[in-house]
């Protein structure tokens, strides 16, 4: 046998151990978090103070950038069904075409990847500059843990902020897709609407909150995870950054896959 | 209590993975004592002020504060003990994303009942102590470094604690900078009846503030007493501290380098 053969064995299984380990860290970082917000109810108005700062910043501050995405991707899916339907002179199917695959997939996905870009990578900058300017060192040794200081809150606001923004981006997605059914297909503005919400159930609405909540905390856990395990010096909160960034796309697409597998295979949340 | 340390390391060890960088220390701190812990850059002082203040864990022997081993004490003793500590960090340490006064009030909103106004009024009193009045609505950032080192011995003693440790106070600091750190620490020395550690490598600054120096070179305490008896030392590193000589030659250096890789190997 060649040597190479037990070599890729080794790489292979060593890095599947190493993933099951991150995937470990990041349930590990997301079931204490949630615990102390759940069991520290003396400091929990202070943790509550925390967490709406940080909604402020993760949600509300992400709406202009999200509605204006989203918006140029609803226009985006109604030009390219558009293009399909028309050969088949079904344009009046542009409209379900649209909030379907909007509520559904891309509202929830393009909100996910827009927070990935603004908190998720903020929160590892953030965590790991405190990790090399000694702030995490002095919240430990002024008896405040870090955990319950910095992380919790940060899960409170995006479990909350992110399938909020998710159902914001499903509403200026459908105006895209109406401005472009306004303008190139013939559409009224009530006609268009009306023609949505009979396609939509509610079902379309829920699987893409569900699935906005887990990617709140699956962001959150990266980002977290990314800060506190930065080495020392400036190089170290770059690589933390970028890292959170790669790994959380990667994930929130991941348990897009599975979500939209289970899904499918239960027809939707019935 | 009387007679009993208020901080004891007992063959203190402690490791970064497979390099032990304190190689069993011995030393006992009494309570109202200001210790200047004194050694070169990486001879492990810094080290030691974790270890103590439970940052690192010790690999063998313990480090006691108050009678208790913060490497075996539980979380809940741990913070207790953390309460009663105020650690000024080398760079301040101060939370980037609050003001200074925020930084102060910290930790009394977070361990006292005190009202929001009496926390305001105290942060005044911290800060007027450092010679810093008016500067609670600034940002960490806004400070020069020797603000920062001040508004850290603020934050430190915000809780009146019963040890205060110091991280390098005059690095990287000018003269006349680092003289006003010593005189703080001086002041502070006078007002309180309080144990202080300071980790430094500034000589002038040991002798002008230390009860007793500890010298730590190569993770080995190789010197503890008053000044005059570290004067009168003969000790080859302590005199080449004490007087500024210069390694040998370069081969030394490279020796130790070596024995940086090769010591968890033996």
């Amino acid at each position: 046998m060649s040597p190479t053969r037990p070599n890729l064995l080794v790489r292979l299984g060593g890095g599947t151990e190493g993933a099951l380990a991150y995937v470990g860290g990041l349930a590990q970082i997301t079931g204490k978090s949630l615990a102390l917000l759940v069991s520290s109810p003396l400091k929990r108005q202070r943790s509550l103070e925390r967490a709406v700062h940080q909604a402020m910043k993760v949600g509300v501050g992400a709406i202009p950038i999200v509605s204006l995405i989203t918006f140029f991707i609803g226009v985006i899916m109604a030009l390219q069904g558009a293009y399909e339907l028309s050969k088949l002179g079904a344009m009046q199917l542009v409209p379900a075409l649209v909030a379907v695959s909007i509520t559904r997939e891309l509202g929830p996905l393009i909100t996910a990847i827009v927070v990935i870009g603004r908190s998720g990578s903020a929160f590892a900058a953030e965590i790991g500059t405190m990790r090399v300017t000694e702030e995490l060192d002095a919240l430990e040794t002024m008896a405040l843990d870090p955990m319950a200081f910095l992380v919790a809150p940060k899960f409170l606001a995006m479990a909350l902020m992110v399938p909020c923004l998710a159902v914001w981006s499903d509403f200026m997605g459908v105006m895209g897709g109406c401005f472009f059914g306004i303008l190139g297909g013939g559409f009224s503005f009530t006609g268009y609407f009306t023609t949505t919400r009979n396609s939509l159930v509610l079902s379309d609405v829920m699987t893409g909150v569900v699935k906005s909540f887990v990617f709140g905390l699956v962001i959150t856990a990266v980002g977290c995870q990314e800060g506190l395990s930065t080495g020392a010096g400036a190089e170290e909160v770059g690589r933390a950054t970028t890292s959170a960034v790669v790994l959380s796309i990667l994930m929130v697409i991941l348990i897009d896959v599975v979500f939209t597998l289970l899904f499918y295979l239960t027809g939707g949340l019935t | 209590m009387a007679g009993q340390p208020i901080i004891a390391a007992r063959d203190l060890r402690v490791r970064y993975g497979d390099r032990e960088i304190l190689h069993g220390v011995n030393f006992e701190i009494p309570h109202g004592e200001t210790v200047v812990v004194l050694g070169g850059s990486g001879s492990g002082k810094s080290t030691l002020l974790r270890t103590m203040v439970g940052l690192e864990r010790p690999h063998s022997g313990e480090v006691l504060i108050k009678g208790i081993d913060m490497g075996k004490a539980s979380r809940e003793e741990k913070a207790a003990l953390r309460r009663k500590m105020g650690i000024a960090f080398q760079g301040g340490a101060l939370i980037g994303s609050m003001t200074v006064g925020e930084n102060i009030a910290l930790p009394l909103l977070e361990h006292s009942a005190l009202e929001p106004s009496t926390v305001e009024v105290m942060v005044r009193i911290k800060l007027e102590q450092v010679g810093l009045s008016g500067f609670e609505n600034f940002n960490p950032s806004e400070l020069s470094g020797g603000m920062k080192k001040r508004a850290a011995f603020a934050r430190a003693m915000a809780m009146d604690p019963e040890i205060l440790f110091f991280d390098e106070p005059s690095a990287g600091l000018d003269p006349i900078m680092a003289a006003g750190i010593d005189n703080l620490i001086l002041n502070m020395k006078k007002a309180y009846a309080i144990t202080m550690v300071v980790v430094t490598h500034e000589l002038a600054s040991a002798f002008l503030i230390a009860d007793r120096v500890i010298v730590v070179d190569k993770g080995h305490i190789i010197a503890n007493g008053s000044i005059p008896e570290l004067q009168a030392s003969e000790h080859p590193r302590v005199r080449q501290f004490l007087d500024r000589v210069p390694d040998s030659d370069h081969d030394d250096d490279a020796v130790d380098h070596l024995r940086m890789y090769t010591e968890g190997i033996r």
